[in-house]
């Protein structure tokens, strides 16, 4: 009787949370996705790794096997992290404030780096900046050298280029959306009373930006402390971050007890950044966004400063985010045999075979797969992705406007610095029996991708809603709106660029993902980066041509999508 | 508002669109398994490199009255471990793909149930590494050094013959190879040194290929579309470590119909290692009958035909015939280098440290 009676008093004061605090209602489904589908499987990993330390005792020198890949992994993302900003920051401003012939067709381009698998970037560095890659012929041609002068693959340098090549697009896209919105009038004021632009710049719209740099700056850092792939591929073997040890650990090791502690080492950082990131962010109330009128405060370049620096703008976005992929997109094009017989210039004539191959199977595999049945698949999980983690992050930055809560927010950062690997093998862990079992469900694939893409749909939407003055609301509640009609008609058009922006992040995030998805997506049902995989993972030209066509592929099917979505909120 | 609502009917017509174009079987969700109608599914648990033809498949599928679901798990080793981790509900009932590099570990993880296929009769004893069957051989190929034919004949130099000839000044900075720690293919090139130098001596010669400008990466796929010359990657060194069937894809995968590949296979003593695959029945399998049928069809003469060109492996089988790509490029070695599986499971991760103490330091 007296248990019945504590349960429910306990239920009463439970119920009581939920009538007093409205917000607890709201993180529940953000809360309930994240403790099944990232702190359950990630607990299951920690608690076997935990069992084998015990019964199979520690390796001695265990801090010498931390010690050095933690170093390089905060070294070399503080680096990629500081560079991204340097170029992402003005091309915000010059994207934000400037309209230009072409300009939509560059803000996608942009995107695109975004989603190509590590290995096809790998191939593209090849082709512009290898021994024997365009760059380099070009110079022994030029200069009649007999060595390649440049040797960019295997360094440090190459590392942060390729972070720089596929982050910047998170600063051009969260900056950019806040700057576009920017109260112009802020600035205007600060001239008329005599700043110089510089002045302004450095005093009323850098602090005014300074939500979305650091949230921007965050996901950026977290993207490149987590960095596996272009560690791996293009800095080769000499550099270990923290991801690629644990990968090294777990899977071809099988040492769980290391993997583990690396695993919780990053997420401990991860909580760490994170909390420094809240405290940096919230210390000073935002000045209100108002909605802007469409189009102002961006206008076409004067004179010849403002048009030299969009033009100088523009070329160096194309050299470093687009080139490469002109690169590959050009060698998808290119008859590729492999020279025989004699050296000498190779026949390189153009053609289309790599794409019509796409269509074939020559072999008669069970494994073969259309290139559009592949590209549907790649869409069916990105839309999938895009609507769930959408839904969640709003239920998310909701919650935490009603019910302000700094270790919930960190909380929602986390699945960003958790390893993917550990994170893998939690799935395999604990999702092995119905109902949740990885063999019969294609729909965890979105669900992993989901984890990854919540953090930047919480980011992206968090700094915009603060930023809402709630006398805006109020006004509009006292004239007589409905809550409903309040949030379609004061929240949802302040936030539209940003939910626009989180749109594209998450799909595109969806559309290259390569790891997760080739550990549960059943081989019958590849996405695009899984056909390339499979083309490369054979020898001979034509695989090759096809690996290249296929990347291809994916970056038109990504390039029209985000067009598409761009177009329909402009 | 206009904008909001054209943002949410964008995205509903897109999903209608991706829903409605090209879907040719009405379920967009595969069927779960439902024991009590149609066939039976059984589960195979492989890595990625596996394949098959589709009429080989379907051909048991028909006579079995099963439906076969494959689940790939990332490479060889990042599949085993997936195995042996979930070894305690089973993901799968049949596991295929384990190499001699890995047996020991398996076996030791007691993952496979023993069987003793009558078709082992038709299998040469060199491959049946297991003596209590639980692993049976299905397939093998050799990791061997390929060579760029016209970089060769355009410098006019020989060709390294074996693995001591790679540390001599001609062949500087020439040869790339994987990584043991995140590489199959680097951590059979590994142990061949081992077995040609002895454990005391493979180091000294790493040492030595360091010296001589061997160039490391990560994995199979970098080693040979980004450096190797051969490839139509186009890279910078002419050697790299590949397979022996290397040669024969580069004649079914060409662009225009070649007849010599542009690349081959260096068959020195010791210079290639032999790989030999695996699969076995997982241990607590709840279709014992119908996975000892499925083992029994890979090792078959249909299956194991089918195999090269698939996969490009050697079948195991002695009645299974090689197919004229194989028979015309691609040579075995005569003295392949061999390691013992239970020496290669207690020194593995010894020697790969040791190794990466010495090269990557």
């Amino acid at each position: 009787m007296k248990r019945r009676a504590a349960t429910l008093a306990g239920l009463e004061q439970i119920g009581a949370v939920f009538t007093r605090h409205p917000g607890v209602w709201l993180w529940l489904l953000p809360l309930l996705f994240l403790g099944v589908f990232f702190f359950y499987p990630l607990g299951a990993v920690f608690r076997m790794a935990v069992e084998w330390a015990f019964s199979q005792g520690w390796a001695v020198d265990v801090w010498a096997q931390v010690a050095h890949p933690l170093f390089f992994t905060i070294w070399q993302a503080l680096l990629s992290t500081l560079l991204t900003l340097a170029l992402g920051l003005p091309a915000a401003y010059v994207l934000a404030r400037y309209t230009f012939p072409g300009k939509a067709v560059l803000q996608v381009l942009t995107t695109l780096p975004f989603i190509l698998p590590t290995i096809v970037v790998a191939a593209a560095f090849n082709a512009l900046l290898g021994p024997r890659g365009w760059i380099n012929v070009l110079l022994i041609q030029f200069f009649g050298l007999t060595n390649p002068p440049l040797q960019v693959m295997n360094t440090l340098g190459v590392i942060l280029l390729a972070h720089v090549f596929y982050n910047t697009t998170v600063v051009i896209r969260i900056v950019g959306s806040a700057w576009s919105q920017l109260d112009l009038h802020l600035e205007q004021a600060g001239r008329v009373l005599g700043a110089s632009s510089w002045k302004v710049t450095w005093e009323v719209t850098l602090p005014l930006l300074r939500p979305s740099i650091l949230a921007a700056s965050l996901l950026v850092f977290l993207f490149d402390f987590t960095s596996f792939g272009v560690i791996l591929l293009l800095g080769g073997p000499h550099f270990a971050t923290l991801e690629v040890e644990i990968y090294t650990q777990a899977l071809q090791m099988l040492n769980l007890p290391l993997a583990g502690l690396l695993s919780a080492i990053q997420l401990l950082c991860t909580l760490l950044l994170t909390f420094v990131y809240a405290r940096l962010g919230n210390n000073k109330q935002p000045v209100p966004l108002m909605p802007r009128l469409q189009g102002e405060g961006t206008r076409s370049p004067r004179g010849w400063r403002q048009k030299l620096l969009v033009a100088g703008m523009a070329a160096i976005l194309l050299a470093l985010l687009v080139s490469p992929l002109a690169a590959l997109a050009l060698r998808s094009f290119t008859r590729l045999d492999a020279d025989r017989g004699e050296r000498g210039p190779v026949s390189r004539g153009l053609t289309l075979n790599y794409y019509r191959q796409l269509f074939i199977n020559p072999q008669q595999s069970i494994f073969y797969v259309p290139p559009v049945q592949a590209a549907r698949n790649s869409l069916v999980y990105a839309l999938a992705t895009t609507g769930l983690s959408l839904s969640l992050g709003f239920l998310a930055v909701y919650a935490m406007q009603i019910q302000p809560s700094r270790e919930m927010e960190a909380l929602f950062m986390l699945p960003l610095g958790a390893s993917a690997v550990t994170l893998g093998l939690g799935f395999i862990l604990v999702f092995n029996r119905p109902p949740l079992d990885v063999r019969s469900m294609p729909w965890l694939v979105p669900v992993a991708h989901s984890l990854v893409a919540l953090p930047f749909v919480v980011r992206t939407l968090q700094p915009v809603l603060q930023s809402i003055p709630g006398n805006l609301r109020q006004s509009a509640a006292v004239l007589g709106a409905s809550p409903w009609r309040v949030w379609l008609e004061v929240d949802l058009p302040v936030m539209l660029r940003a939910v626009l922006v989180s749109a594209i992040l998450s799909f595109t995030i969806s559309l290259g993902e390569f790891g997760a998805t080739s550990f549960l997506a059943r081989p019958e049902y590849p996405t695009l980066p899984i056909a390339i995989f499979r083309f490369l993972s054979l020898p001979g030209a034509l695989n090759y041509g096809q690996a290249l066509a296929m990347a291809t592929v994916l970056m038109a099917v990504c390039g029209i999508s985000i067009l598409a979505m761009d177009k329909m909120s402009v | 508002m206009m904008r909001i609502s054209r943002l949410v009917t964008f995205f509903l017509a897109m999903t209608l669109l991706v829903g409605a174009c090209a879907a040719p079987s009405t379920s967009t969700v595969p069927p779960t398994q439902t024991p009590q109608s149609g066939p039976v599914t059984l589960t195979v648990m492989t890595h990625d490199s596996f394949a098959a033809s589709k009429d080989v498949i379907a051909t048991f599928e028909q006579q079995n009255n099963v439906k076969l679901s494959f689940l790939k798990s990332g490479d060889a080793g990042a599949a085993l471990n997936r195995a042996i981790l979930s070894k305690d509900t089973p993901l799968a009932d049949v596991f295929y793909g384990v190499d001699n590099t890995f047996l020991s570990r398996a076996l030791d993880a007691d993952i496979y149930e023993p069987y003793a296929s009558p078709l082992l009769s038709s299998i040469p004893a060199e491959f049946k590494l297991d003596l209590q069957n639980r692993a049976l051989p299905v397939d093998f190929g050799d990791v061997c050094i390929n060579y760029d034919k016209a970089f060769f004949a355009q410098k006019n130099l020989a060709l390294p013959q074996t693995l001591e000839d790679l540390i001599k000044p001609e062949y500087h900075a020439m040869l790339v190879t994987e990584n043991p720690a995140t590489s199959s293919t680097g951590l059979v090139f590994l142990l061949a040194t081992i077995a040609h130098f002895g454990e005391n001596g493979y180091l000294d010669y790493w040492k030595s290929l360091g010296n001589n400008g061997v160039v490391v990466v990560d994995g199979w796929e970098t080693a040979y579309y980004t450096n190797f010359s051969g490839s139509s990657g186009k890279g910078a060194q002419p050697l790299v470590v590949s397979y022996n069937s290397s040669p024969a894809a580069e004649v079914v995968y060409a662009t225009t119909p070649i007849d010599q590949p542009p690349t081959g296979s260096i068959l020195g003593k010791d210079t290639c290692f032999r790989q030999v695959e695996f699969v076995g029945i997982l241990k607590g399998t709840k279709q014992r009958a119908l996975a000892e049928k499925f083992i029994d069809f890979m090792l078959g003469v249909k299956f194991q035909e089918d195999m090269p060109l698939q996969m490009f492996v050697y079948p195991t089988n002695l009645q299974a015939k090689l197919p004229e790509v194989f028979t015309k490029f691609a040579q075995l070695p005569a003295e392949p280098a061999r390691l013992d599986p239970l020496v290669i499971a207690k020194n593995r991760d010894a020697w790969i440290k040791a190794w990466s103490e010495v090269i990557l330091k």
